[in-house]
């Protein structure tokens, strides 16, 4: 028996976002995991299409539904490590938003590029 | 008659069911993540703009702002209510029904 701790495996992980933020606890449930695979050191990304790219929009304000703006942690995900951020372009235009809507540093894809990206994942989940 | 929408167009189709059915001149009042239907700029605007013709139009002040929505870029015709309204809108309008 050996001493040496066993490599650390790493994983490409993708989280996929389609959900609208407060209307359901999805994307707080995510934005959990995201965190949690940031502490065992995965190789985390996050992508956000459909009615997901409103939980990176700007100007959230839900305490008048006496609601935790978790909107704010978007921007703490660096911190953690986790800077791979996708928003898909098509989802954006369709609801009317550009880039300058969002609130946090992402990159912004098409829906073919995030098929590939989907595609070149060892683990995705989705909410 | 009040109509209640709660949820995105985007993801269900509970709006379009309610414009495809309310009567002219009813009052249909978008809350929760139905706000994000009044967005300006959306390609839901078109529809969103017939309907303010047709019917009286609401979205829900405190659920536009905790979703970063501006009141002030809605769909032209759209008002914006608080929780004080919308009761009154019940008191006025009823009875309700609810597309959920």
């Amino acid at each position: 028996m050996s001493d040496e701790p066993e490599a650390a495996v790493v994983k490409r992980f993708l989280y996929v976002n389609r959900k609208a933020p407060h209307g359901t606890v999805y994307a707080l449930e995510v934005l959990e995991m995201v965190l949690i695979a940031a502490m065992f050191d995965q190789d985390v990304h996050v992508a956000f299409i459909d009615d997901g790219v409103y939980q990176v929009k700007k100007g959230q304000t839900p305490g008048a539904l006496e609601m935790k703006d978790f909107s704010k942690t978007y921007r703490a995900l660096e911190g953690y490590g986790v800077e791979k951020l996708f928003v898909e372009q098509e989802s954006l235009t369709e609801r009317g938003l550009t880039q300058d809507d969002l609130l946090v540093p992402a990159e912004v894809i098409s829906r073919a590029q995030m098929a590939t990206l989907m595609n070149s994942m060892d683990v995705v989940l989705s909410a | 008659m009040l109509h209640t929408v709660n949820k995105s167009p985007f993801e269900r189709n509970a709006l379009e069911a309610c414009l495809n059915r309310a009567a002219s001149g009813a009052a249909i009042l978008l809350y929760e993540d139905a706000v994000y239907a009044a967005m300006q700029g959306t390609s839901f605007a078109d529809a969103m703009h017939g309907a303010a013709s047709r019917f009286e139009v609401y979205a829900l002040g405190p659920d536009l702002a905790a979703r970063g929505v501006d009141p002030a870029k809605l769909v032209d015709g759209v008002r914006v209510v608080d929780y004080g309204g919308f009761v009154d809108l019940v008191a006025e309008k009823g009875p309700v029904q609810a597309w959920l």
